[in-house]
């Protein structure tokens, strides 16, 4: 669930057209690049794609934050892999990207300027070892929630690139529930940490699936596409029915004092997160927003001249291979 | 010196080395000039952290004191460590990090496969499996420092000021000591002498590709590899990598 509150596009394409292309996706065709599209239907894409990419991306940042404070050669190791296929699903998601006519340098600078956002689970700092295990758990298993479905999307590309990012997720998820499971095993202190990040982690893991249904007025366009294919408030659901059984084989409390397994509906009853403070999160006053963008713009600044001069190289092997023919 | 005490040293050596210049890669994850050379990074430093394990697990057999890979990793000082000066160098930019790989890069790939055919069969089999992981480190350090040294005006004088900072942690690496002449009699570790005419070979092919000048002193920091004196930088990587371990003693994680 990297992508939140992506606005659909309007689109005034000829009715015929659109017709015949929701047929195609009713009848569960998938839409590849160089097929007609409503521009709608493309723009909405654009942002929804794009927005998941720079997630993977800026995501690198709080779980790199621990890396060098692994606590064995083994978890250095795994969290490395982990972040490295983080970078490796941005990849393919601008790959994706790029497939409906958008550079992604065009889009590196949107996310780089705030014209574009990434998911606000990434504006919470990671404070203690027990947090890689809380985003590990927490945040990727939300995120599987919502890309588990992703696989059967609309637009080809997007669906194919998912398959490949679900596989590496789940193992992702499992690596955090491990290292919860050790800490809620371990020492006192361990335990004591590992409750700390399920504190803070919770509410922000369950704001990852953006606002309730009666306030998402995008919705609808985007599951008509098979853009988006489930509602925020499904896979909220979805994930609190999973996890809260997990939290009690961990010996962990989840800190919503509401929490009731609900026999009518099959489901438990929860506590909705302060949605003014996932507000504040997207508008850019989330506890780290400032320093995740500056992170991500120095980064871009201080690599300029690396850029510049490998793509000098590659010009002059160019012109003399040219030259030598 | 027993060679049980000198093999055990020098596996600390391949340990140390692999252990301390992962770390420093690994500082770069999510920082990195594009997204390719993000994954390259974490990969060479997942791979290096890979070797260390290898290099420690067998440490700790040969020292028989109960000691795993982690302890070794997580529990020793300063002047425990064996690792060269080159490796505990900050990463300074992106053309430094690659400097310093390619000069170590260099070295390690001569080194392991003369260790592949080392006496000890255990030696042999890491150096084979680690070989394989640093050919391709070899081949993405010595094109990026061709690509940015033949690159800009400016690349070119980040890369030549990176090769004149880190050129006198070169000759460390060849020079030998009891520890390494044990190891050169027990026939576990080769001669650094011609080990060096080969590293000069390589690296004068890839320094001219790089319109780079190679620095006329040939001036040699030392103290890393023996653990004498080592850069005031490895405290400070220490203080962060052994942290945890250091402020919950006896925890798994």
């Amino acid at each position: 669930m990297y992508a939140q509150m992506v606005t659909s596009e309007a689109t005034q394409d000829d009715p015929e057209k659109l017709a015949a292309f929701q047929a195609r996706i009713d009848a569960g065709e998938k839409i590849e690049p160089k097929e007609w599209m409503p521009e709608g239907y493309r723009k909405t894409l654009i942002r929804q794609i794009g927005q998941h990419a720079h997630s993977e991306i800026v995501g690198q940042l709080p779980e790199g934050n621990w890396i060098t404070r692994a606590p064995s050669l083994e978890r250095k190791a795994i969290l490395l892999a982990k972040v490295q296929d983080e970078a490796g699903h941005g990849l393919y998601l601008y790959c994706a990207a790029e497939t409906l006519g958008v550079s992604r340098d065009e889009l590196t600078e949107m996310l780089l300027d705030g014209r574009m956002k990434y998911s606000s689970i990434f504006n919470y700092p990671t404070l203690t070892w027990a947090d890689m295990g809380a985003v590990g758990w927490l945040v990727d298993g939300a995120a599987i929630m919502n890309q588990v479905p992703l696989q059967r999307t609309s637009y080809g590309p997007y669906s194919r690139a998912m398959v490949r990012i679900c596989k590496e997720e789940s193992f992702h998820q499992r690596q955090g529930y491990h290292i919860m499971m050790k800490m809620a095993q371990g020492t006192s202190a361990q335990k004591k940490m590992a409750q700390d990040a399920l504190n803070r982690f919770w509410y922000p893991s369950l704001m990852m699936f953006g606002p309730s249904d009666k306030d998402s007025v995008h919705s609808a366009q985007s599951m008509k596409w098979k853009i988006k294919m489930n509602t925020n408030d499904e896979l909220r659901q979805k994930f609190v029915d999973q996890t809260v059984p997990q939290a009690e084989f961990l010996g962990l409390t989840v800190p919503d004092e509401t929490l009731h397994w609900n026999d009518e509906k099959g489901g438990y009853d929860f506590a909705e997160p302060d949605w003014s403070e996932f507000f504040d999160v997207i508008k850019g006053n989330g506890p780290c927003n400032t320093e995740r963008l500056a992170a991500r713009n120095k980064a871009w600044d201080d690599g300029a001249w690396v850029r510049d001069g490998l793509m000098a190289h590659a010009e002059k092997k160019r012109t003399s291979k040219l030259a030598a023919e | 010196m027993t060679d049980h005490t000198a093999l055990f040293e020098y596996l600390l050596r391949l340990g140390d080395n692999t252990l301390v210049l992962g770390h420093r890669v690994s500082e770069w994850c999510g920082h990195a000039p594009v997204l390719e050379e993000d994954i390259a990074l974490a990969n060479t430093a997942l791979d290096l952290i890979g070797q260390t394990q290898m290099w420690f697990g067998l440490a700790g057999e040969v020292e028989g004191a109960e000691r795993s890979a982690d302890d070794l990793a997580m529990l020793r000082d300063v002047w425990d460590f064996r690792n060269l000066l080159l490796v505990e160098q900050p990463n300074g930019d992106f053309g430094q990090t690659l400097m310093r790989q390619c000069l170590f890069d260099a070295f390690h790939f001569e080194l392991l496969t003369e260790l592949t055919r080392a006496s000890d069969d255990r030696i042999a089999a890491i150096a084979a499996k680690a070989l394989k992981e640093v050919t391709y480190h070899l081949d993405r350090s010595s094109e990026t420092v061709i690509g940015l040294g033949d690159g800009t005006e400016e690349s070119h004088r980040r890369m030549q000021a990176a090769l004149d900072l880190l050129w006198p942690y070169v000759g460390e690496m060849f020079t030998a000591d009891a520890v390494d002449d044990a190891m050169h009699t027990a026939r576990i570790a080769p001669d650094l002498t011609t080990l060096r005419a080969r590293y000069d070979e390589r690296l004068n092919n890839i320094l001219s590709e790089a319109t780079l000048r190679k620095p006329d002193s040939n001036f040699a920091q030392s103290g890393g590899k023996s653990g004498f004196r080592h850069t005031e930088h490895l405290g400070h990587m220490l203080t962060q990598m052994q942290w945890l371990q250091r402020a919950y003693p006896g925890a798994t994680w």
